[in-house]
């Protein structure tokens, strides 16, 4: 039989990854309605729409009285959506990061937790927390050492890889390295501080949505469009270098630029998120994962869907961990890790099976 | 001009010494043949040809030096087929080989970059298995992933260290032709590490051989591959037969060498 040499295939595989794509912001519009709605103001998950639409543009849509009367513009765009919103770039930013450093590094276990990154972010906020010691102060100095802390891991990595010459086994072993080292000094601090400084520690590295704003949320979308359209265009060369290092260079890609560019990158982006909500894991890890079992490894849809994927992850965690417990919030990472570690296992056995 | 051409390359990893002073021209339309014992220096000095390792001395694409060129400038001109692997991640075929038009590539892929695909593809005979994912092949149908890789780059050059190394015996033939044919047909400049001395002078232009990091030798095959060169270079005795004009070794164990000679 003649064939097209895979070209059918390879056509049929991108609109595949445009169907994922385009069902997961589907996904995420309607999660989106339904995560708003939580909350004692009785909305419907209409209602939801209305009120963000009436926000977005005053006086285009005709509120019914009931809203206008339980004020939901207010609870919607005071109070719930910039909460919706965070999920949403949180869990956005936390995949992409964790897909890029897969990418780099060749190894599906790289994710900002477990290069080091996230305990760098523990032991500056537990620092700020139960020594009060930090550069910034008042409300931004737990923030300002968590970003600091996580921003120095990453220059640690990169210093020693540079040294020790750019690989992404040096990369690893260094990342590992410093995780555990930054794990011994927060665990230290916890030794040392009081019963309420160290509950306060210890909730900080829960990971929670609880914390967010709209100047909070801005910052993170800020650096968000700025970083991830710049590593989509360079999406080609992580194709590049998941095929090795060498393989990379031989095909034009300046590798050590690149690693160290794409490190930075999906650094920055981990600091700049986990500085305002503590430790949310499994994100990082999990929706790469998932990502990449449903359409491949193309970095060019991998990185867009893998954020997707990984802002459903987090707005429905967010979601269930709101409304689990009555009365009681759960904090979000734990829920991230209960909601995405059966769902990647399943996926990981069905696909084994197959 | 030549289109390859190396002045003096010498590299060294931290204190060891690993080449010294190699030096040859390369044309279009030619196949070297790299060959000599293991550790005598033909990996890195292919590295060093594809500029994957910066050595002393000059090596030229096409009358311009390698240290003037971008990365991208260098990767059109030069493909370059590793010795084992060079597949890590759990892409497709097809992938694995559009990855070849990584230099030549924006953002989005042309009709133009899958026809080269799919010729590559077609080329190397690993067409029907486009669609299977690249680190589930045996080690034979990947050789042949990463040959074909490296014509869809669209090089001019193809450096190729030791690409037949994972294929039996008709496989081997089947790569060879397919690389000396391309030569001629496409006017390109191929380089190959071969460890199969008799694969190397039945279709090599020419041969390179190297000994601890030295020239010991460099000719055509019929020129260079004497029993003495054998010996020199492997430390073995061997008989060399005339097959239609081609040298063929059959090398013979030391301790039976009186043995063997007298019933050959």
């Amino acid at each position: 039989m003649m064939t097209d040499f895979g070209r059918e295939e390879y056509a049929r595989l991108a609109e595949k990854r445009a169907l994922f794509i385009t069902g997961l912001i589907v996904i995420l519009i309607a999660l989106a309605g339904v995560a708003v709605t939580i909350g004692s103001a009785g909305l419907s998950v209409a209602d939801s729409y209305i009120a963000i639409l009436a926000g977005l543009f005053p006086g285009a849509v005709d509120l019914p009285d009931r809203m206008v009367e339980s004020n939901a513009v207010g609870i919607v765009w005071g109070w719930r959506l910039h909460r919706v919103l965070f999920a949403v770039a949180a869990g956005f930013g936390l995949a992409i990061a964790g897909a890029v450093m897969q990418g780099v590094l060749r190894n599906p276990l790289a994710s900002p937790f477990t290069l080091g990154i996230a305990s760098a972010a523990s032991c500056g906020a537990s620092i700020a927390i139960v020594l009060g010691a930090g550069l910034l102060s008042g409300g931004l100095l737990v923030i300002g050492n968590a970003f600091l802390f996580a921003m120095l891991a990453a220059a640690a990595i990169y210093g020693m890889a540079r040294l020790r010459g750019m690989g992404s086994e040096t990369m690893i072993l260094a990342g590992i390295a410093l995780m555990y080292l930054f794990s011994a000094v927060t665990s230290l601090l916890q030794y040392l501080g009081t019963a309420d400084k160290v509950q306060a520690v210890v909730f900080w590295m829960f990971g929670s949505l609880d914390r967010s704003s709209w100047p909070k949320l801005g910052i993170v979308t800020v650096v968000l469009a700025a970083v991830v359209p710049v590593l989509l265009w360079r999406a080609w060369d992580l194709n590049a270098l998941a095929e090795g290092d060498e393989t990379a260079k031989s095909l034009g890609v300046p590798v050590e630029r690149s690693m160290a560019g794409f490190m930075l990158a999906a650094s920055l982006v981990t600091a700049v998120i986990i500085c305002f909500t503590g430790t949310i894991g499994f994100i990082g890890l999990v929706a790469p994962h998932i990502t990449r079992m449903v359409i491949g490894t193309d970095h060019r849809a991998l990185l867009p869907a893998s954020g997707l994927v990984g802002a459903v992850l987090l707005l429905g965690a967010d979601c269930l961990a709101r409304t689990a417990i009555p009365g009681t919030i759960i904090p979000v990472g734990i829920m991230t890790a209960f909601l995405g570690i059966p769902f990647f296992l399943y996926l990981f056995m069905r696909r084994r099976d197959a | 001009m030549p289109l390859l051409c190396a002045r003096g390359v010498s590299f060294s990893y931290r204190d060891r010494r690993v080449l010294e002073d190699v030096s040859f021209t390369l044309d279009a339309g030619e196949v070297l043949g790299l060959v000599g014992p293991n550790g005598s220096g033909k990996t890195t000095l292919i590295r060093c040809l594809g500029r994957l390792l910066d050595p002393e001395g000059a090596v030229l694409l096409d009358g311009r030096d390698t240290r003037s060129m971008s990365r991208p400038e260098i990767a059109r001109t030069v493909a370059y087929v590793p010795q084992n692997g060079g597949v890590a991640g759990s892409a497709t075929v097809f992938e694995t080989v559009l990855m070849g038009r990584r230099p030549h590539l924006r953002w989005s892929v042309s009709e133009e970059d899958k026809q080269k695909v799919s010729e590559a593809l077609s080329l190397l005979g690993i067409g029907d298995f486009a669609s299977r994912r690249t680190d589930r092949l045996s080690g034979g149908e990947r050789q042949r992933v990463l040959v074909a890789r490296a014509l869809a780059q669209d090089a001019r050059i193809l450096l190729l260290d030791e690409p037949t190394s994972a294929l039996d015996m008709r496989n081997r033939i089947e790569v060879m032709a397919l690389l000396a044919r391309l030569a001629e047909e496409h006017r390109l400049a191929v380089v190959a590490a071969i460890h199969d001395l008799n694969l190397a002078a039945r279709y090599c232009h020419r041969l390179l051989i190297l000994k601890d990091g030295r020239v010991l030798g460099r000719g055509t095959p019929s020129s260079l591959l004497t029993s003495g060169m054998v010996r020199a270079v492997y430390s073995i005795e061997a008989v060399i037969k005339d097959e239609m004009g081609v040298p063929y070794v059959v090398p013979l164990r030391p301790s039976e060498n009186d043995n063997l000679v007298k019933i050959l």
